[in-house]
């Protein structure tokens, strides 16, 4: 299935649940409402037209800094932005971040069968950083979203064992949060800064 | 910061007496973090019952070192040596993943040669990673001459690559937009040389593991996973296509010129461990194929000026003319550079590398060879300047040794990437660990554990 009639059969089944969707190199995305994702997901795997039985990759983005990185003051004006070249369709320009909200979840799914593949987006905010789990639906995402939660503290109900993976249980904070400093050490021995 | 308890710890317990009126009591195993038998740091607590495995969990992140974190602090480029550092086996295919998503962000394309030199490259990657993978997992079963026998080839494999990217791991090769140099002179003979080598060692290691009693039988019906559940796993590479799924980015979703190259995806029956190993040196041999049938096929294109052939000019006599508008006088001629500039006469580059000039870092012979190179290095690695995509996100997978490899790269048009997320293929066959473990008994954790290949640069990032 292409990625229009993709995008377009999920509008189909749930009209009312998409924020936005578009097409960017090539990739379809489904900005989702979060209160959607369990069943959109299961449509998505459970469907015979769409067959997503691969979940992928579970990530998120912190979106805070986007766009504001420091003024390059004495070479801003050298900086040329790469145009794309012309053998690369570009269909939809892309949207910018998701919506308002400080965090996005994403998930990318693909179809064993049918070969296609779809990144869904859910906005997460900054005050009640949760999403529902998709554990049930896939065993993968036990260790995805615990990851998701060791680095950016989303939290995912219905989570069998959320706890840290990566890192360990007494680290402070969430490293890939924007916020985070990317020099900050926090050694279980040694010296602190 | 939430208090987390692992739920495993205080899982003991003494059973009742059974009808033999024996009372058994359950054990805790703890195996790792650093222990002789594991390649990898990794700490299993496994509950025991007897000698069966009634319960494991396991733990990762000993060898994190903020991958994705470092990425957003450095330019595009300047990514590609930590992915080096991912998959520290085949790191060929960490480059050209993160390169591919890159370029695709930029939306940008490189010429023909150059894909098929990624492609020979990641596939030579290949073969040495699953060469690594049996090896490892023969020698922990007590077949170490068969881990010597592929260390071998391995080293002969290593040579090719050092030949062409001038180091043997962290090798740092493709460049956004390219590789960084084009393969050598005489690399096909070299290559025909080191997989006759290599396949002697894969008959000579076939020979003495595929019908031993004692490896079969180890390997045989252990660490068994149905192809739905390795599926609902997210678990893919051959390790999925042991169990009969035939799922292979090469194949499903074409990138650079495999869709061009002819070659099978071999696939197993089981799932067990017996499969994956005899996936992985089908799937050697098909890698093999593939080169051969890359260098074959490969465009040759025009190269501008073969230094070999073409008539030697003075540098400088060659600017005097050119100075005065007698191009006719110097096209096919070749400019003697002094002891300097050894290397400025290198001209195949253009084969390799995008004519896109503000995405593609120079080859070192231009940037020390000549203005415009230097100038177009200055401009991409000067803080302040760089690759700079436009707005927008991308998520590129490549098949890397253990399955999908992705790179998910956002850009807000920095000089630096807003986010570089890598979909690393042994974080799902390591989060099936514990499910493939339970049931079995605790020796067979050994051949379960080998299979997995599990890479800890790519695990932990």
């Amino acid at each position: 299935m292409d990625n229009a009639s993709l995008l377009e059969s999920v509008d189909a089944r749930f009209p009312d649940v998409t924020l936005s969707s578009h097409t960017y190199r090539g990739d379809a995305t489904l900005v989702l409402r979060p209160e959607s994702l369990v069943q959109v997901a299961r449509f998505l795997k459970e469907d015979a037209a769409l067959q997503m039985n691969l979940l992928v990759d579970v990530t998120a983005v912190d979106y805070s800094a986007f766009g504001k990185a420091p003024a390059r003051a004495f070479f801003s004006s050298s900086g040329v932005a790469v145009r794309p070249s012309a053998q690369i369709p570009d269909v939809d320009p892309w949207p910018g971040p998701p919506s308002e909200a400080r965090y996005a979840v994403v998930y990318h799914f693909y179809s064993t069968s049918h070969k296609h593949r779809l990144r869904l987006v859910v906005p997460v905010q900054e005050d009640t950083p949760e999403v529902d789990s998709l554990t049930s639906l896939w065993p993968g995402a036990n260790w995805l979203e615990r990851e998701v939660w060791d680095m950016f503290g989303i939290r995912f109900i219905g989570h069998p064992d959320l706890r840290r993976i990566l890192m360990y249980e007494e680290f402070e904070g969430h490293a890939l949060r924007k916020d985070y400093p990317v020099n900050k050490r926090q050694p279980l021995i040694g010296p602190q800064n | 910061m939430t208090t987390q308890k692992n739920p495993m710890v205080e899982t003991t317990s003494i059973s009742e007496p059974d009808a033999a009126g024996l009372e058994t009591r359950d054990m805790m195993l703890n195996i790792g973090p650093a222990h002789p038998a594991m390649h990898g740091i990794i700490r299993i607590i496994a509950k025991l019952e007897g000698e069966q495995i009634e319960k494991a969990d396991v733990e990762i992140g000993y060898l994190h070192r903020g991958f994705e974190k470092m990425s957003e602090t450095v330019d595009y480029n300047g990514v590609i040596p930590y992915t080096d550092r991912l998959n520290y086996v085949s790191p060929l295919i960490n480059n050209m993943g993160y390169c591919m998503a890159v370029e695709k962000l930029l939306g940008i394309s490189v010429p023909e040669r150059c894909h098929y030199v990624r492609v020979i490259m990641s596939e030579i990657s290949r073969v040495s990673d699953h060469l690594t993978c049996v090896g490892a997992t023969a020698m922990e079963l007590g077949a170490f001459t068969v881990f010597l026998y592929m260390i071998k080839a391995r080293e002969y494999l290593w040579e090719l690559v050092e030949k062409v990217t001038g180091a043997r791991l962290t090798i740092t090769y493709c460049r956004v937009g390219g590789v960084k140099a084009d393969l050598p002179e005489g690399f096909a003979e070299a290559c025909a040389e080191a997989f006759k080598e290599t396949r002697t060692v894969l008959d000579e290691s076939d020979a003495l593991l595929t019908r031993n009693r004692i490896f079969a039988d180890r390997m045989n019906d252990t660490g068994g996973i149905s192809s739905k559940d390795a599926i609902a796993y997210g678990i893919t590479g051959p390790f999925l296509r042991a169990t009969g799924a035939d799922y292979d980015v090469r194949k499903d979703c074409p990138y650079a010129v495999y869709d061009q190259i002819p070659f099978e995806v071999p696939v197993g029956t089981r799932g067990d461990n017996m499969d994956r190993y005899l996936v992985r040196m089908a799937e050697m041999e098909q890698s093999m194929r593939i080169v051969e049938t890359a260098l074959e096929q490969m465009p040759g294109g025009p190269v501008l000026v073969n230094p070999e052939t073409g008539r030697p000019i003075p540098a400088a006599e060659m600017v005097d003319l050119a100075k005065m508008g007698n191009i006719d006088a110097i096209s096919g001629g070749c400019a003697v550079a002094g002891p300097t500039l050894e290397g400025s006469g290198r001209v195949y580059h253009p084969l390799i590398a995008t004519d896109e000039k503000r995405a593609f870092l120079p080859p070192k012979e231009d940037a020390y060879g000549n203005i415009e190179g230097l100038m177009q290095q200055f401009k991409l690695v000067m803080h302040g300047h760089g690759v700079r995509p436009p707005d927008g996100e991308a998520y590129f997978p490549v098949e890397g040794a253990n399955g999908e490899l992705g790179f998910y790269v956002i850009s807000d048009g920095a000089g630096n990437a807003y986010r570089v997320r890598v979909r690393p293929p042994c974080f799902a066959i390591m989060s099936a660990l514990s499910t493939l473990l339970e049931g079995d008994m605790i020796a067979d954790m050994i051949p379960t554990f080998g299979s997995v290949n599990m890479i800890g640069g790519e695990l932990d990032r």
